[in-house]
């Protein structure tokens, strides 16, 4: 706060950013789709779905300090929900074959109802941290994303093992980015707001936060809900990316995948999860010919062994939880 | 009734296993207040180790008793050092840092241990050779048909488990690991040396894991690099559901588990397998969150 406010006509822009940033995703977005080849295009969307992973899981676990494994069975409940949608629910409202504008709206409603049933397991998983907390709560949130996999596993309903083929290709540019923005913008705006404080006082202190008169439960749950709902949009994201899921793509190590990306971007940083989940999913690409030559996931190899190194050398992660932003970069930049 | 008798021994010898397992977690635990996520890829390092000294020696060409022990022996060395490594390696040097970043590092070498497993042993299941042989018609009681085999992993787990008991509730050590994991900054100024206590607990419950590797290779014979992940989940709950530190609890869980699954298998549906360990835990957690025969310990400021 030393520096004096900003001009008036700054704040407005500072205010009202991110409809001049939507309106730019949607420009570049259909520029690229029809400009981009479909190899760059996928790489984009793997990368914003990521994205969206890493955020959501770095509002549970750095932001409010719950250490959550089932991020992956969020995930699924998400997936499951918006590709039985697509699959069952569309075709009887003759709301199938749709292009352009209408087939991203129904998508978008499609999202918003696997968000909300996501972060209504999200609710059911930040129940056992009223009285759980650190390793005891990893390991039963980790036991009820194996559960939810089971289930899926099991319900003919759902596909069994044989999983969901066949789901329609909605997830493009567009609508894998305007999510990630609305992401931030909820989180960012939040993280600055009393609110956001209050969960970051949970995640400091939660004797002393408690002792302020900050209902712990009352926050954790929120953070586990607004966490899962991301989760489950970009499990609907991901359903329609890849047009075929199955139990097996969300297993526990796929919940360590995401984790990974949030420790390494440094935890309580949400910038720090943008980057570190650009970051793995480009070298998740990188490496592929090697593995399609050897056969052996060297990705995983690397992934774990940076963690070990990271957690020796830089155990705060790239970031810690620091944000990038604009006046951090001004800041960089004046001490040079 | 035969059919349910043999449901509870095909259960109490596969929780006999999860039991040797889980006194390792809960070793290490009371130690470290650390989930070592790597102890259940030390089973999976201990049935390929295991798989592999039969083969060189081999000691499946004449099966026999004494093939079984000296494999069972030299796998528990094995990886015995192979817990020191990573206890030195990987854990030490975060002695003082937050717990969670303890957790992340076992995460990563758990991670570490199974994909760089498939890179040396491949990933394709390999079969464990049979190290003993048992002619199955001297193993009867009336219509009661006894699997020798689980028999034998029934009374090789319970010698070490008794022999464990031993070691820390007789023995000097024994006593300096009850003290560590009582008051590790009080037990270092009573002049019990902290680092090399916890250094030889991992010691000892990556042996047992090991030991375990082994047993499960008798059994299910098919190994392969991931086959450690779940087994070793499976058995930190049985570690939770029993009390975490609590090493007679660790073999109640682990019983306990052993049991629910066979008869979930028996009786249900096989593929609800592995749902029913975690089922088990939220609800024991939720229910009693220190465990059945866990203290509950309160948090001061």
């Amino acid at each position: 706060m030393k520096k004096s406010k900003s001009t008036p006509h700054l704040s407005v822009i500072h205010r009202f950013w991110f409809i001049p940033a939507i309106a730019a995703v949607a420009g570049i977005g259909y520029g690229l789709e029809a400009g981009l080849n479909a190899y760059a295009m996928s790489l984009l969307a793997n990368t914003g779905i990521s994205i969206l992973l890493a955020i959501s899981l770095n509002w549970v676990i750095g932001i409010t300090g719950q250490f959550s494994l089932g991020h992956a069975g969020l995930m699924a409940v998400g997936a499951y929900t918006s590709a039985l949608l697509s699959l069952r629910l569309a075709p009887a409202l003759s709301l199938t074959g749709l292009t352009g504008f209408a087939e991203s709206a129904v998508f978008s409603v499609n999202l918003l109802i696997a968000g909300l049933v996501a972060a209504f397991f999200g609710f059911l998983l930040g129940l056992p941290s009223l009285r759980l907390k650190g390793d005891y709560l990893a390991i039963v949130t980790l036991g009820f994303g194996e559960v939810i996999r089971v289930l899926f596993l099991n319900i003919d309903a759902f596909g069994g093992a044989r999983g969901l083929p066949g789901i329609p290709n909605s997830t493009h540019f567009f609508d894998v980015f305007s999510w990630v923005l609305i992401a931030v913008l909820i989180f960012s705006r939040i993280l600055n707001s009393p609110e956001g404080r209050a969960l970051k006082a949970v995640r400091e202190d939660p004797i002393a936060a408690q002792a302020l008169g900050i209902e712990l439960f009352q926050f954790k749950l929120k953070a586990f809900v607004l966490g899962a709902f991301f989760a489950g949009v970009a499990g609907g994201l991901y359903a329609h990316f890849l047009q075929y899921i199955n139990p097996q793509g969300f297993d526990f190590n796929r919940s360590f995948e995401i984790m990974i990306m949030v420790v390494l971007g440094g935890m309580g940083s949400l910038t720090g999860s943008v980057v570190a989940a650009t970051l793995l999913t480009i070298l998740k690409e990188a490496l592929r010919p090697l593995q399609e030559i050897t056969h052996i996931d060297f990705r995983m190899i690397l992934y774990s062994l940076a963690l070990i190194i990271l957690m020796l050398l830089r155990p705060q992660g790239l970031f810690g939880s620091k944000e990038l932003s604009l006046t951090f970069l001004k800041r960089l930049g004046g001490k040079r | 009734m035969n059919e349910f008798i043999q449901h509870v021994i095909n259960g109490l010898s596969l929780g006999c296993i999860y039991a040797l397992v889980a006194i390792g977690y809960t070793l290490v635990f009371g130690v470290l207040s650390l989930i070592n996520f790597a102890h259940g890829e030390m089973v999976m390092m201990g049935a390929y180790f295991g798989m592999y000294f039969a083969k060189h020696f081999k000691l499946a060409e004449e099966p026999g008793i004494s093939g079984l022990l000296l494999t069972l022996v030299a796998t528990m060395i094995v990886t015995g050092c192979i817990g020191w490594c990573v206890e030195k390696f990987a854990y030490r040097p975060l002695k003082n840092a937050p717990r969670i970043n303890l957790l992340i590092t076992a995460v990563g070498v758990s991670l570490l241990f199974q994909f760089s497993g498939q890179l040396i042993f491949g990933s394709a299941p390999q079969f464990f050779p049979q190290l003993v042989e048992f002619n199955l018609d001297t193993w009867k009681i009336g219509e009661l048909q006894f699997n020798p085999l689980q028999i034998t992993v029934l009374g090789i787990a319970l010698v070490l488990t008794v022999v464990l008991q031993t070691l820390v509730f007789k023995t000097r050590t024994g006593r300096g690991m009850r003290a560590v994991s009582f008051n590790r900054d009080l037990a270092s100024l009573l002049g019990i040396p902290a680092t090399r206590v916890i250094s030889l607990t991992f010691v000892v419950g990556a042996a047992l894991a090991g030991a375990a590797g082994v047993l499960v290779g008798l059994v299910y014979p098919k190994i392969d690099p991931l086959m450690g992940s779940l087994l070793g989940l499976k058995s930190f709950v049985a570690a939770v559901v029993g009390g975490i530190g609590n090493l007679s609890g660790a073999v109640l869980g682990a019983l306990l588990l052993g049991l629910s699954e066979e008869f979930v298998v028996g009786y249900l549906a096989p593929t609800y397998r592995d749902a029913i360990a975690f089922a088990f835990l939220i609800i024991i957690l939720l229910w009693r969150p220190s465990g059945l025969l866990g203290v509950n310990r309160i948090e001061k400021v």
